[in-house]
């Protein structure tokens, strides 16, 4: 298989800036040259690769929008989106890391936390010194956050939280969790450090999808923790929501990157693939199948970058976030499918990315919200009547 | 210390090249490109010569306006300053030389680096031919560098193993793969390029020593043969890689 070269069947680039360009060639390059060389392996024995977590850092993948003040780069979110997508192009599992440490650990402690908490936190989050995890899904509470359980009490000096969390990606190699617990019936966010006494996180095994990524519980027992560990500008189910709409908008343009790498892969095969004495790519089933996949691309690849466009501006709605997540995701999903229809066989090998893709976007189709939620909250957007809850 | 860099910007390696109608330069649609490789090389190497000595890194590239973003990727590894020698033409290498010879004499480096080849015309002869009309030392294809005392000891890769060369500063250097492995643009890195400068200059038109006649891609490899699947084939293997391929 030769070197990546992109997927642009629409002349896309030319919608993008000098400077969002050299982004991607960076994480393009970093992905060849540091994860596709070593995800099988942690794939196959379903370890996180941590050592990539400085690597990452130095090159700034963590918190890119957040300020130049806390060590993050500052960039505009079109150019964040780009560094999901070719994370992404190498594993679900290492765009789910950077995302987690971007958008559901340091936007929560940049958005409702004090500016002890920024200062604290984001500088080491920013250079890979501290890991973070987001803990708001509960084994009861997956599309229905509200009604979460684990609870926050007030004590002399701090809270006492009970609780458990579930699916929780980075949860066992986190230095800090944001944890969503109700208040006096209220949801708000809360830090909870690792080693704090009653909090433990242990590792979910068994998953035949993101392998090469840490998932775990959260569980609380008695947990104290101290009163400034509190985030003091949270309130409301709203703020894990506006947390989760950071996550969602990376995993739209996420979902690109896999179906790049699984298109670029089939286009390939289907090419040198001989049958028949001519290569599967002059047979019309397998042209229809590329086809669609391009076309796929194509339209996921505009949808982001408008998305993004609009979100520069302050002006997306997140309806509009979850269109381009449900999207993007499911047609991913098909791609991957297709891809290892195409390469046959040889497709369930780990000598293709295509398996390890379409079981990871299984998890990424109901992760961040369910397809069907997504559904749901663009329904509710256009018809103004909800059809849930 | 002063030190420079000479990129140029290359159809990426792994870019598909067709020749243009004119059958003298590559259609460039739909090909990539990237600074070449080796000029990567060069770059690193004063980016880690001025974060262990102090001094600043100017690159420079020759060329059109797509240059800028080869030099801009520069910058964002961590040059101090671009220049961009402004030139739409086609040269052939001693006249590439000229002009970065022009240039380099002005702003006098202690080190000039270069790759050990640009892997468009893959000519090698750039660097060399500006240390001659520079009348500087300068050592080639080097895979390890120490400055101390005004001093510089290469190491260059010769057939079947190393040669070890001492030359007072300033010198110009090319470098080959092995020297050091060249970073990424850190997103940062990214960011703080766009307040540094890309300073254009305007180059002195010269008389080519060269004409290129035509570019030709290498013929068309034949389809392999399968002459047998069993032991049987030997001798007609045997007889055709004698007769036919004449490698036995």
């Amino acid at each position: 298989m030769s070197r990546f070269q992109g997927v642009d069947y629409f002349c896309i680039d030319e919608l993008l800036s000098e400077d969002e360009l050299l982004v991607r060639k960076t994480v393009r390059d970093y992905v060849d040259q540091k994860v596709l060389p070593i995800i099988e392996k942690h794939y196959e024995e379903g370890t996180f690769p941590l050592h990539l977590v400085p690597q990452m850092a130095e090159l700034g993948l963590f918190g890119s929008t957040l300020p130049a003040k806390y060590g993050c780069a500052e960039m505009n979110n079109v150019a964040y989106g780009i560094v999901m997508q070719e994370l992404e192009r190498g594993d679900s599992g290492i765009r789910s890391f950077a995302s987690v440490q971007s958008a559901l650990v340091m936007y929560p402690i940049f958005t409702f936390g004090s500016q002890k908490q920024k200062d604290h936190w984001l500088p080491k989050l920013a250079a890979g010194l501290a890991v973070g995890c987001f803990g708001l899904t509960e084994p009861d509470y997956g599309s229905n956050p509200g009604g979460l359980i684990t609870r926050a009490e007030k004590r002399s000096g701090g809270y006492l939280l009970n609780g458990a969390k579930m699916w929780i990606t980075n949860g066992s190699i986190a230095d800090v969790a944001v944890v969503w617990a109700k208040l006096d019936g209220e949801i708000r966010g809360f830090l909870i450090e690792k080693g704090t006494k009653g909090f433990s996180a242990p590792e979910m095994k068994g998953k035949h999808s993101l392998r090469a990524s840490v998932t775990s519980e959260l569980v609380f027992q008695d947990c104290l923790i101290p009163e400034e560990n509190i985030l003091p500008e949270s309130g409301g189910l709203k703020s894990p929501l506006k947390c989760l709409s950071q996550a969602r908008y990376g995993i739209a343009w996420g979902a690109v990157g896999s179906s790049m790498a699984c298109y670029d892969v089939a286009l390939q095969y289907a090419k040198s693939r001989i049958q028949f004495d001519k290569p599967i790519a002059s047979f019309q089933l397998t042209q229809e199948k590329l086809v669609q996949m391009v076309t796929e691309i194509t339209k996921a690849q505009l949808l982001c970058l408008q998305l993004g466009r609009l979100k520069d501006q302050g002006k997306e709605k997140f309806a509009q976030i979850s269109l381009a997540k449900r999207n993007n995701v499911h047609e991913a999903l098909g791609i991957a499918r297709t891809a290892r229809e195409i390469l046959g066989a040889n497709g369930i090998l780990n000598e293709y990315p295509v398996m390890r893709h379409a079981a990871n976007l299984e998890s990424v189709k109901t992760y961040e919200g369910t397809h069907e939620m997504h559904t749901l909250i663009v329904g509710e957007d256009i018809t103004g009547i909800a059809a849930f809850a | 210390m002063k030190l420079a860099a000479c990129i140029n910007h290359v159809p990426d390696t792994a870019a598909k090249i067709n020749i243009a109608a004119d059958g003298k330069t590559i259609d460039k649609s739909g090909v990539t490109y990237v600074i070449s490789p080796y000029d990567e090389i060069a770059v690193e190497e004063c980016l880690r010569l001025k974060e262990k000595n102090g001094g600043d890194v100017t690159v420079i590239s020759l060329g059109g306006d797509a240059h800028k973003e080869t030099l801009r990727k520069a910058l964002a590894m961590g040059a101090d300053k671009a220049v961009l020698l402004r030139d739409d033409s086609v040269r052939d290498s001693s006249g590439v030389a000229r002009a970065l010879a022009d240039y380099l004499k002005e702003l006098s480096p202690d080190i000039v680096f270069f790759g050990k080849q640009s892997v468009d015309y893959d000519d090698g002869a750039v660097g060399v031919m500006v240390a001659e009309m520079l009348g500087l030392p300068s050592v080639s294809v080097v895979v390890k560098l120490d400055i101390a005392d005004g001093k510089a000891t290469a190491e260059r890769e010769i057939e079947g193993g190393r040669e070890v060369l001492e030359t007072s500063l300033p010198a110009v250097f090319t470098t080959q793969k092995g020297l050091n492995e060249p970073r990424y643009p850190s997103l940062k890195g990214i960011m703080g390029a766009k307040s540094k400068p890309i300073e254009e200059r305007p180059t002195s038109p010269v008389t080519a020593k060269i004409e290129l006649l035509l570019m030709q891609k290498p013929p068309a490899k034949p389809a392999g043969r399968i002459i047998g699947t069993d032991v049987s084939a030997v001798p007609e293997l045997v007889r055709l890689l004698h007769e036919e391929a004449k490698v036995i």
